[in-house]
Order: C-alpha cells, then structure tokens, then sequence
C-alpha cells in the first residue's frame, strides 16, 4: 500500500501557482526524490503533507489518514527536516534530541537503535550548541532530532543544500541505510546528480510534474542522438555548433558540450567527421567528439524547453 | 600573466591557522575553482584576497597590488557576487545599477550609458523600474552578475553562482561567465556544487588551510581515478 497519496493538489499564494494539480504516490520504504529549482514548489508540497499548510484543493492522505482531518495523528507519525536549520542553536546537541524525543513522548533511550548509525559521529560533541556545530554536523543532528521518534515516513527537504560532497555523500548513505527500517522517505534537491540516489523521482518545474519514474525510466526516455564536444574555447564552441546543420540544440556541460542532433539523425563516424572537419574550418584546437548517454539533466533541459 | 599570486598566505586566529602557508597563482582571463569542504579556509582565504582581512604572514598580490598594503586598490579593482547577497530586493533594478555604479565611483553620465547597455543585454528594459525582489532567482543572478562587472574590474568573485537555478537558467549564466572570461575577466569561483567545478579551466582544493591539489578538473579525474568531481572531492577530503 502507498504510504503517501497525493491527488490533483493546487496551491497558490496570490498570483503565483506554486502546485498545480499535482498526483503521485510513495510506496513504504521507497526513497521518492522531487528534482526541481527554487520555486518549483518543492517545500509547498512538504508543507501541505507535513500538515502545516492547507491546498486550495485536492487530497493528501499519510498511511491512510487525511492531511487536513486527521492531521494530529499524522503528526505522530511523521517526521520533518525543513530546508532552514531549524533546531534550538541555543541548546546542546544532546538537548536538542531530548527535547524533540520529549515533545513526542518518547526518550532516546527508546529509539537508540535506530539514530544509533547517525548519532555517534555527532556524539563527542553532545555538549556542545547547536549554534556551534559545522553545517554537516548540523544536518545529522536535524536528522537525529526528525527520526528520534520513529515516524513511518520521512520528509527531507534538500538536505544536500549548504553541505560539502563528503557531507552530502555522508547523508545520502544514512538515508539509504534508513530503508531497512521500512521508513517511507520523501526527499527533495535542486541538483540533479542527487536524482539517480533516489528508487523514483518527480521532475518539477514552476509547479508542475514533468515527469515521474526511476532514474533510468526518465533517461531512457531521451530519444535525441547526444555528443560531448570539446575544445580549447569553449565558448566560441557552443556559439559554432548552434550554427550547425542538424543541431538540435547546444549547451555547457561540465567540461564538454553537450550536443545535441534532431531524432532522425543517426550517430556514425561519418557525422563525427563532419563536426570534425566545421570546427577544424572554424579554427578549434584540440577538439574531441565522444558519443554520451543523457544524464536526468539533459532530459531536465528538454523537458523545460518543450 | 597572474592576476593572483600568493606566496606562503596564511592566516591564524589565535592558535588555530585557518589558511597555511597557501602559494598559488591565477592567471588573466581564467575560471578558476576554489573548493573545499566546510571549515577548510576556503572563506578565510577569500577574505584575504578581497582585501578584506590582514594575512598574519605571507603575501598575496591581486590585480597588481599587495592586499595587506594596498587592500583599498585591490577593492576597487574586483567584483563580487554572490547567491546570499547581491543585490538589494527593495530597491529597482536601475537603482540597484546606480547604487552599485556610486559605490564604485562612476560617473552619472557613465552610470547611465552602462545602465542602457545592461539593460539592453539582459533584455529586461520593460523591467528596469520593477523591484528586484520581484524578479525570478534565475534572473535575479544574471542582473547581479552583470553588475557586479558593471565597474570593469579584472577579477570577480562568484560564491556559488548557480546554486538553486534550474539547469537551463544555469547554462545561460554560465555563457555570460565564459564570455566574460572570453573578454579577459578573470573568475574565481567558490562553490561546493561540483557540477559547477567541472566548468572552471583549473581548480583547487583546500583541506585543513592547505591547497592539496590544484590542476584542470580532467588531469584530477585522471589522478584521482574518479569518474567526477564529485568523487575527487570526496578522495581529496576524506585522506
């Protein structure tokens, strides 16, 4: 049974539609990421499902119970990590669990085990404030503090965001260590390279759902022949290759080009020879052509152009 | 030539050093990368470079000057953006434009024919009396990029430039920074996003005050053995 049902919500603040007629579901110990910007509406769908705030329609249901009828019980239930740290800076690491296993009725004691993995590496620190922590070291604390009542579903709202890679790595093992406890999770981030760590995911853009699938699902369904190009001036680059008969389209990619040809053209080494021969016309230095698979990036990048 | 040089730049507070003995040159008209993880010296070593903090040993000379000695040259001389704070919500964008133009002491006349030009590029001359607050995240980075090279400098510092934007608004302000580098202005970007480190021409990687690697974002993958940044990070910090 899904854990998380979403049905046709809308929600929007004066002008600005921040969901619209938005619909999935989470299955129970499924990782469910929402890939999307800043203002794609990511934290307006957590609040409505955290209970704290209402959709102007639709319906949200959390292991079954209503988001507006029954939301007490669904608080007992869930667990939140806002985007802002939200934790008492003024407190210490290990008051701040206490407190958070308090207001829920429980202690540490209770749920040791399951904050166990995280909690050792914040441990040596347990005096110290929040306040004080690093922004890693804040993040597992905030996670500490959201599982220290054992919810069944989990929301993240971009935990990845102010952290470094090895932080962020860090994160995104516990989270999948969280898995085997049957925890529901949904988790959202702007970066797509994040999308491939969750089981399925929602592309959103401007408050609507572009797609849903797995990782694979979505980036398999990129139909376009794709090259990497690169050469010393990347920006003359991109500007010649636009210009290109058959280019569907041309943009930065890391340290290559990304290029990308209209559906019928099939990729051969006749074509890379004729990319070779207008940029060698065109004066590049040191070009390599490779054939590359779509990332959930580029299918990100056509998704919004169309 | 270097447009940064710095030569063992170190800094301490109290018994802790922040930035150890750093030497490393930038030169004209790169993207550099300036990475490390949080509590590195990253900050600690920008301040120094924008003038902004005295090293306790070592030397640092940006733009041509020396930034312990000379740090209000090496002010006037630099641009700086950054995604927290940039450019002010309550004001317009011409007035943001004429702000930033007053504080680094251009003429009216020039702050006028720079504002028209601005605005032109950007395509934004219907909004130019709208609040920034109201603009979009993705236009909001532009405008204060743009500005933030409104005075010429030979340098900007760009503190994750591109954090939050969806990957197309991306890939446009990543082309204004390729062509400003195009044009000769050099960029030093700060970021903990590797996505954007694989844009610069060289990076380096700071760990514990140190710079531990320093090379083309190609030559640390090949070193490193990793398949992306991502992954040379995580080798570089974790030891």
């Amino acid at each position: 049974m899904s854990q998380i049902i979403l049905e046709n919500i809308s929600k929007s603040y004066g002008p600005l539609l921040a969901a619209q007629d938005i619909s999935f579901e989470v299955s129970k110990g499924e990782i469910f990421g929402l890939i999307g910007p800043d203002g794609a509406g990511k934290t307006t769908l957590f609040r409505i499902l955290a209970t704290l705030l209402l959709a102007d329609s639709g319906t949200a249901r959390i292991c079954g119970l209503d988001c507006v009828k029954e939301y007490r019980q669904i608080r007992k239930i869930i667990g939140y990590m806002p985007g802002r740290f939200s934790l008492y800076q003024d407190l210490t690491v290990e008051e701040n669990l206490e407190f958070f296993a308090a207001v829920f009725g429980s202690s540490i004691k209770a749920n040791y085990d399951l904050i166990a993995p995280i909690y050792v590496q914040i441990e040596p620190f347990k005096n110290r404030r929040a306040g004080a922590l690093s922004g890693g070291m804040k993040q597992k604390l905030a996670l500490c503090c959201a599982l220290i009542h054992k919810p069944e579903v989990l929301f993240l709202d971009e935990p990845g965001t102010g952290v470094d890679p090895v932080s962020r790595q860090e994160f995104w093992e516990m989270l999948a260590s969280l898995r085997a406890h049957g925890i529901t999770m949904l988790v959202s981030t702007p970066n797509m390279d994040e999308a491939e760590l969750c089981d399925r995911v929602a592309l959103l853009q401007k408050g609507k759902i572009m797609a849903i699938d797995t990782p694979k699902g979505i980036t398999s369904g990129f139909k376009s022949p794709l090259l990497a190009v690169r050469s010393v001036d990347m920006y003359q680059l991109i500007k010649d290759l636009r210009d290109m008969e058959g280019v569907a389209d041309c943009y930065a990619f890391g340290e290559y080009a990304h290029l990308k040809f209209r559906e019928s053209t099939t990729l051969s080494l006749t074509l890379t020879n004729e990319i070779l021969a207008f940029l060698n016309a065109k004066n590049h230095q040191n070009i390599e052509i490779k054939p590359v698979q779509a990332t959930i990036e580029d299918c990100f990048i056509e998704f919004i152009k169309h | 030539m270097s447009i940064i040089s710095t030569e063992k730049l170190t800094r301490s507070f109290g018994a802790f050093t922040a930035v150890n003995a750093i030497t490393f040159d930038v030169k004209e008209g790169e993207i550099f990368g300036f990475l490390g993880a949080n509590g590195a010296g990253k900050t600690t070593a920008l301040k120094m470079l924008t003038g902004l903090l005295a090293p306790t040993s070592g030397k640092a000379m940006v733009a041509g000057y020396d930034v312990w000695r000379e740090p209000e040259q090496v002010k006037r001389r630099i641009g700086y953006m950054s995604q927290r704070f940039s450019l002010y919500e309550d004001l317009t964008i011409r007035e943001n434009i004429r702000l930033f133009g007053g504080i680094y002491g251009l003429r009216l006349a020039d702050i006028k024919t720079k504002t028209a030009r601005l605005l032109e590029k950007l395509a934004l001359e219907a909004d130019a009396d709208k609040l920034v607050g109201a603009l979009p995240l993705g236009w909001k980075q532009k405008l204060a990029f743009s500005v933030a090279l409104l005075h010429e400098p030979r340098i900007v510092f760009l503190d994750e430039p591109t954090s939050g934007v969806d990957p197309l608004t991306r890939r446009q302000f990543w082309e204004l920074i390729y062509e400003a580098a195009h044009i000769g202005v050099t960029l030093m970007v700060t970021t903990h996003f590797m996505e954007e480190a694989e844009y610069c021409g060289r990076v380096s990687m700071m760990v514990d005050g140190r710079i531990e690697a320093l090379d083309t974002p190609r030559n640390l993958k090949t070193q490193y053995d990793a398949k992306n940044m991502d992954e040379v990070f995580r080798k570089i910090a974790r030891g």
